[in-house]
């Protein structure tokens, strides 16, 4: 049954007055498609990670579950839904009294402006909801064949593995892997060391024979050394893709994962910045000319519970908005620079306006540069941190508690870089795809000062054993020292690294 | 049917494979009981999440925001202060809910137990009411809203008062329609269980938790099986007692055993209010196995040949071991009434062997 999901009259008519709010802001985005959707709707496809088709696969269903249980015990209820995608299609309860619609929307607009200026994404598939519905077109041709458990396990298998990619890959051309002929090349230019001589001591200096075993020797060393791959690769889902035992459907398979894998990266990259980016056009849109004065106080409910913090936990959301109303303060009133920084003036600081008025350009540039972490690089200040009751917490052994450790800036900055560095996951790249000389995989684990969860790492060394075909192995740090975990079909063995 | 029931059906089918591979533990570690609500139980599944390469939950730092001494714990009890909300999976072990119908169909599978055919379902007849008609009186909250209107919309058209350019359609008193029913005979099954446990002081409560892990899958089962089922607790040692489930499973005695006291209550029980034509009579007993006497037994097998077991599907005697090892009663009863096959005893060592118990009592499907 095809449900009309078309905008009520009313809504339509605020849509097209938020929409001309947002282009009087100065928001440059991808038309919006509203949908109105009931809960049943908004939470499948939000199960689907925000599309209407996905291959099958029981984990959409898992997560079904999980939000219809949320939502009838009222536990949890998601307002808004918005896909990367040119036109961007976004998504409204129907339930949701008008005033959350129009919040939704203004706030949608913030999104599809991030979505199509930030740089991160700009290499993003914007006609992604047809490439995953082709997906799972292929997806489904493959269970045709092969049967829904051998299609649905490999999947289980690939997703196992599926953060082991380089979300920077996309901006710069990978250093082509050498190729024979660049091999061959060196080979030709191989000779021994000539020592520039008189003619008449040429003989002597530079003997015929010398030269010959040095080349000799250049030559075995070029056909030693050639490690594979040459360079460690990050993106480590296309390395197997290239070099795994695959057969040729799950190699086709693995490429759907990787390239749905690819596309959702920048999302996880962005998220400070986009929500921030979103609630701050939400915000000034509402409050200046959208809401009623019945409706203020409705949204004022919504809008803090969207950026209020249970206390302790920091809220993304709520950081990325306010670092954003700080930047536009900042470049307002002029407080950046070398005077502003070497200004030990208290009450010249406080008082502080050089009426720049650059504020709103400023932000628009961060909006188009930045991510996360070059955004809290940047951006988050000694008063910043000050004023949002910023600190850094740590494990205690001793009680099993997390206790808060200290709120110094230099470590809240560090801390807060850490855990946005490769989106709060481990980084692993392939360090020898001939590892021993025997054709066995050796990955490793790039040490930040966090051990893997190792229950988990042996069960995914299991699943990139199902992928390479030989034995793997993963060195990584256990207990202080550095170790080899293994996996060879049958058995886990670990041992020390040599 | 949504797109997405395909998923869900699988994602079901998975959870349900999982519970049958670990159906043995979740017995015998009775894990279910304390997690039952009224209709469905939460079972918690290890390993059904897709593992990666992450990092250990414990140890690691971040940065948090609010008030707040140094020193001072954060967050809630012992977990981490969600650093990301909603962004990483949890930590927890993923719990999903299954019906208790489910859960007796999975037991039922891995048992092999064959469906019970229920006696005397001719007999007995309940009323039941069906909303099937539509009618001119009757309470609010029953009115037909589309019926109403479009009796409204008939008289509107018919009296000429009704406007298609202005098409406002407006019931009054008498278009109003309501849903009526009709009461309908249909037969149903009724089943009784009666469960009697020994709780003389050689019962600890082990033996009590055994018990109670049994008669819980023995409640699931059945449960599936009859519309309606009733169920009664005796206890016993020298005198027995009609108590309620909290005290059956809690309550503590000493003292001798004189089981015939309980088969007594359970035969007057029956007589006054579970007659057999029209109720499906499930007795199991529980015991150590250590009686009284001879004398005793011998009054046991009289009464459970002459009353109990004519008026029972089927009877069944679960001796559990306990610290004092297992008595008697078990080669008694076998002695005395054995050769009836409405007769099912098992012997449960340890929690174990529940499973292979629970197959001896219902895997006969009578």
């Amino acid at each position: 049954m095809l449900k009309n999901r078309a905008l009520t009259p009313e809504i339509e008519e605020w849509r097209q007055i938020i929409r001309q709010h947002a282009v009087d802001c100065g928001l440059d985005f991808f038309e919006v498609l509203y949908e109105l959707v009931d809960y049943d709707e908004m939470n499948m496809i939000a199960s689907y990670g925000g599309f209407p088709v996905r291959y099958p696969h029981w984990r959409w269903g898992m997560q079904f579950e999980e939000l219809q249980k949320q939502y009838s015990y009222g536990l949890a209820k998601i307002y808004e839904l918005v896909i990367n995608n040119d036109p961007c299609y976004a998504y409204l309860m129907r339930c949701n009294p008008l005033v959350d619609q129009k919040l939704v929307m203004a706030h949608v607009y913030g999104h599809s402006d991030f979505f199509k200026n930030n740089s991160w994404f700009a290499h993003t598939n914007r006609k992604m909801v047809d490439t995953i519905s082709n997906h799972a077109v292929r997806i489904r041709r493959h269970i045709d064949t092969q049967g829904q458990n051998a299609v649905e396990e490999f999947i289980d298998v690939c997703l196992s593995l599926e953060n082991l990619i380089d979300p920077h890959q996309p901006y710069f051309t990978a250093g082509e892997s050498k190729s024979e002929e660049t091999l061959d090349q060196a080979r030709n230019e191989a000779q021994g060391v000539r020592f520039s001589t008189k003619p008449y001591m040429e003989e002597f200096v530079n003997p015929a024979e010398v030269l010959a075993r040095e080349k000799e020797e250049l030559l075995n060393k070029i056909d030693e050394s050639e490690l594979f791959p040459d360079e460690p690769e990050k993106d480590v889902l296309n390395f197997l893709l290239h070099h795994g035992q695959l057969r040729r459907w799950q190699r086709d398979v693995l490429s759907i994962i990787r390239d749905e894998a690819y596309y959702f990266a920048p999302q996880g990259m962005t998220k400070i910045m986009n929500e921030g980016w979103a609630s701050y056009w939400h915000s000034n849109m509402m409050t200046q000319s959208i809401i009623d004065s019945s409706e203020l106080i409705d949204y004022a409910d919504h809008h803090s519970g969207t950026l209020g913090s249970s206390p302790g936990v920091l809220n993304p959301y709520k950081v990325g908005i306010e670092l954003f109303r700080d930047i536009k303060e900042r470049w307002d009133t002029g407080r950046h620079g070398k005077e502003w920084e070497s200004c030990e003036d208290v009450h010249g600081k406080k008082d502080w306006d050089r009426a720049e008025d650059q504020g709103l350009k400023k932000i628009y540039e961060v909006r188009r540069t930045h991510n996360d972490i070059t955004f809290i690089d940047e951006f988050l200040t000694p008063e910043f941190c000050d004023q949002h009751k910023m600190f850094t917490y740590k494990y205690d052994r001793q009680t099993g508690k997390y206790i808060l450790d200290g709120r110094e800036f230099s470590s809240i900055k560090t801390a807060f870089l850490d855990q946005l560095s490769n989106c709060g996951r481990p980084r692993i790249q392939v360090q020898d795809g001939n590892y021993g000389n025997r054709g066995e995989l050796l990955l490793k684990h790039i040490w930040s000062g966090t051990p893997l969860k190792l229950d988990y790492a042996t069960r995914t060394l299991e699943n990139l054993y199902k992928l390479w075909g030989r034995p793997v192995s993963l060195e990584t740090i256990v207990e202080g020292k550095t170790k080899i975990l293994s996996y060879n079909g049958s058995n886990h063995a670990e041992q020390a690294s040599a | 049917m949504r797109k997405i029931d395909p998923d869900t059906n699988r994602f079901r089918n998975i959870v349900r494979g999982k519970i049958r591979e670990n159906l043995k533990q979740y017995v015998s570690q009775g894990e279910l009981l304390a997690r039952q609500g009224k209709k469905v139980v939460s079972v918690p599944l290890p390993q059904i999440d897709i593992p990666n390469f992450r990092f250990g939950e414990s140890q690691q730092g971040g940065v948090g925001m609010g008030d707040g001494e140094e020193g001072e714990p954060i967050g809630g009890e012992g977990g981490p202060p969600g650093a990301e909300a909603g962004d990483q999976p949890g930590e927890h072990v993923i719990e999903v809910d299954v019906s208790l119908e489910e859960l007796a169909e999975i037991l039922g599978e891995e048992l092999e137990l064959p469906r019970i055919e229920p006696r005397g379902t001719e007999s007995v007849k309940v009323e039941k009411d069906r909303y099937t008609g539509i009618n001119r009186n009757g309470p609010e909250s029953l009115r037909h809203f589309r019926r109403t209107f479009k009796a409204a919309l008939r008289r509107q058209i018919a009296s000429e008062s009704y406007d298609p350019k202005n098409p406002k359609v407006i019931p009054i008193r008498e278009d109003r329609r309501y849903r009526s029913w009709n009461t309908k005979q249909v037969p149903q099954s009724n089943a009784v269980i009666i469960y009697m446990m020994d709780v003389s002081g050689s019962m600890g409560n082990e033996q009590k938790d055994i018990v109670r892990i049994e008669s819980f899958w023995l409640d699931t089962w059945l449960q599936s099986q009859y519309e309606n089922i009733e169920t009664r607790y005796i206890i016993h040692d020298a005198q027995a007692k009609l108590v309620d489930a909290h005290t059956f499973f809690h309550v503590r005695e000493s003292g001798g055993t004189k089981i015939s006291s309980a088969y007594n209550l359970a035969k007057e029980l029956i007589q006054k209010e579970f007659s057999p034509v029209e109720w499906n009579i499930y007795p199991f007993h529980f015991s150590d196995g250590d009686n009284w006497g001879g004398d005793d037994t011998a009054q046991c097998i009289r009464l459970l040949q002459e009353d109990l077991i004519p008026a029972s599907n089927v009877f069944c005697y679960g001796q559990v071991k306990s610290a004092y090892g297992s008595g008697q009663f078990i080669k008694d009863l076998r002695e005395g009434v054995g050769k009836d096959e409405k007769v099912l005893v098992s012997e449960i060592n340890s929690r174990d062997e529940i499973l292979p118990s629970i197959k001896t009592f219902l895997g006969k499907g009578c």
